[in-house]
């Protein structure tokens, strides 16, 4: 089944046509890994599937509902979650309140007045929260603020806070950039372990080793438009892929 | 930090914090602070002061026009008097409710808007109100002169008392002057303070937290942070329209000048003195101004010559001469410094302060003890 369709979206910065009819369709349990040269549109598209950009023509279904012209706050709640290319993550508050941030969110809806609540004593949201941060291996951290982590750490803090939302499809923007190589291999290991889920994802990647190590479907971009789409190992070799991204150099 | 709380710790916080309000009045008299109209304005802007910082401490909106739900709250407290009668309470329960009426609609407008931009519009909207009750709306807040309760005004619920003297809000039969008007003070204070707490420690306290954060996380985190801040802004902004209420209610009379801009300025002076987004800080801060404006603005070179009275003439004309600038009519000065000295050198206000204090005689009684703070988390 597909769980995200993407079809005919066109968009253009004033005389910049960034995306030029970009069909794509995102089966559900897999993950499609969009790849491309830079400049070829990668994050104008994730930026039309979260409500940061609309699309000036198409259609972006996710399930039965539209995107289009949701807040990105509606989307998270409709079950899209999102990483960013950079952390963003609460910096200023313990690991523990960013996990729990986001479980409140899924459980209260998007605004809920519990101004005479006490936290501590929400035992659901506190265990929820706490398994989530083991099972990205940050429990011991969760009195830590969020600001002192390391790169990798907020990366994995990041993924933890979208995670516990359990969303449908969890949306990814280049996770590993400007990684070392050992973070990179802990974070595949993590997606992967989070694969088992069954969460659908859409990974924006430059890396080539992430790209291959996760993808069952990969999908091409190049100047604002797919040029591509199958199996990584198909596409490793296709003479189309090779001239638009790499230049023609082989792999 | 919320993970370091409990309810326990709360509660002990907060009685300690009771216990040392209601004693003020014996331990504050050997600084001179002892007597009942200056404890009354500790207690009144240490709530109002309590109040911004729910807004600025917790989602780092900075208001400056908080002022407006101050005079809002005075003016609703007196038509209170006016219309109902002088007993306090249903003048603190209208103007609660005005306050907040009034903090929603300027906040509807105002939050469209962040960062200094919000505070320009909070701004305006203050002086907006202050000329309005200046001027254009002298029926409702007889402009200049002050709005007052008068003898010939209706006082639905005791206009059968026929009263001598001056009109003075009672409760049952108590008169709110003097120590009676500072415990009436000091139990609204209390409740509100018990409140902020709860405030502190609950998943909207969280979520404010969030706001000043990081919005762009919360949005696609599922969160909208317009309705928090907007929440944020009116409870605010009723606890401005409390204190509002209690400086009618200890002397029953409005004027448009507690609106002016100045005073908007002045509580966010206390909440950065005392430390932003802390519990206690805006309540030292308020204090502490309050102290400075009534007790170094008495002084005089008579009573700087008394002080320094154990120097030789020539030292002691030259420093009564230095120091008298920073006394008196200059006690501005005074703050002006202290405030700088404080912003440089602790960022994190008075709290901060007191916090490394903390820490300095924590480190010298028990070296063995730093293992725990120190020790690896992985």
């Amino acid at each position: 089944m597909e769980i995200l369709k993407v079809s005919g979206v066109n968009k253009a910065f004033g005389g910049l046509k960034a995306l030029n009819d970009v069909n794509l369709a995102v089966e559900e349990g897999n993950v499609h890994a969009i790849i491309g040269p830079n400049g070829a549109g990668k994050s104008t598209l994730l930026n039309c599937f979260v409500g940061r950009l609309i699309p000036d023509t198409g259609t972006v279904m996710f399930g039965n509902t539209s995107l289009i012209g949701l807040k990105a706050h509606q989307i998270n709640q409709a079950g899209v979650s999102r990483v960013f290319q950079t952390p963003e993550i609460f910096s200023d508050l313990t690991l523990l309140e960013n996990v729990m941030i986001p479980t409140m969110a899924k459980r209260d809806g998007e605004f809920a007045l519990h101004a005479f609540k006490r936290i501590d004593k929400d035992t659901e949201i506190l265990d929820k929260s706490m398994h989530m941060l083991e099972d990205v291996g940050l429990a011991e951290k969760k009195d830590v603020i969020a600001a002192s982590l390391s790169r990798g750490d907020k990366r994995r803090l990041e993924l933890a806070m979208c995670l516990v939302q359990d969303p449908k499809l969890l949306l990814l923007d280049e996770p590993t950039a400007g990684m070392s190589r050992a973070d990179t291999n802990n974070t595949i290991d993590l997606l992967k372990r989070i694969g088992d889920r069954g969460i659908t994802k859409v990974v924006i990647e430059h890396d080539m080793h992430v790209v291959f190590s996760l993808a069952d479907k990969v999908s091409v971009l190049a100047q604002g438009t797919v040029i591509c789409e199958g199996k990584p190992e198909e596409i490793k070799g296709d003479p189309r892929v090779q001239e638009a991204y790499l230049g023609g150099a082989h792999l | 930090m919320a993970t370091k709380t409990s309810p326990m710790r709360d509660l002990i916080f907060f009685v300690v914090f009771a216990v040392a309000v209601l004693t003020m009045p014996v331990w504050l008299a050997p600084i001179g602070a002892g007597y009942p109209d200056l404890l009354q304005k500790f207690a009144i802007y240490g709530l109002f002061a309590t109040g911004f910082n729910l807004l600025f401490g917790l989602t780092g909106y900075l208001s400056f026009g908080h002022a407006a739900f101050l005079g809002v709250g005075s003016y609703s407290a007196v038509w209170t008097f006016k219309l109902l009668g002088m007993n306090p309470v249903p003048a603190a329960i209208v103007a609660v409710i005005t306050s907040g009426i009034f903090a929603l609609a300027i906040g509807y407008v105002s939050l469209r808007r962040s960062g200094i931009y919000f505070s320009i519009l909070t701004l305006a909207f203050a002086q907006m109100s202050y000329n309005l009750a200046y001027s254009v709306l002298t029926p409702i807040t007889n402009g200049e002169t002050g709005l007052r309760v008068l003898r010939t005004d209706p006082r639905l619920f005791d206009s059968s008392n026929a009263v001598d003297g001056p009109l003075i809000a009672n409760l049952f039969g108590i008169e709110m002057t003097g120590y009676a008007g500072f415990y009436f003070c000091a139990v609204v204070l209390l409740i509100a303070f018990f409140i902020a707490q709860r405030i502190f420690r609950s998943p909207f306290g969280i979520m404010l937290r969030a706001v000043k954060t990081n919005q762009n996380r919360m949005n696609y985190t599922g969160l909208n942070p317009r309705p928090y801040t907007l929440a944020a802004f009116v409870i605010s902004g009723m606890y401005a329209g409390l204190a509002g209420a209690l400086l009618c209610i200890t002397d029953p009379l409005a004027g448009a000048e507690r609106m002016q801009w100045t005073a908007s300025g002045e509580v966010v002076l206390m909440t950065i003195l005392g430390g932003a987004g802390t519990l206690l800080g805006p309540i030292f801060g308020a204090a502490l101004i309050k102290y400075f404006e009534n007790i170094f603005s008495a002084f005089n070179a008579q009573t700087l010559h008394e002080i320094f009275g154990f120097l030789p003439d020539f030292i002691e004309v030259p420093v009564v001469a230095v120091t008298s600038l920073f006394v008196g009519e200059g006690w501005h000065l005074t703050l002006g410094v202290l405030f700088m000295l404080i912003v440089v050198f602790l960022p994190g206000g008075l709290m901060e302060g007191f916090s490394r204090i903390g820490r300095l005689f924590k480190r010298s009684s028990g070296k063995s003890d730093q293992s725990g703070a120190t020790a690896p988390a992985e």
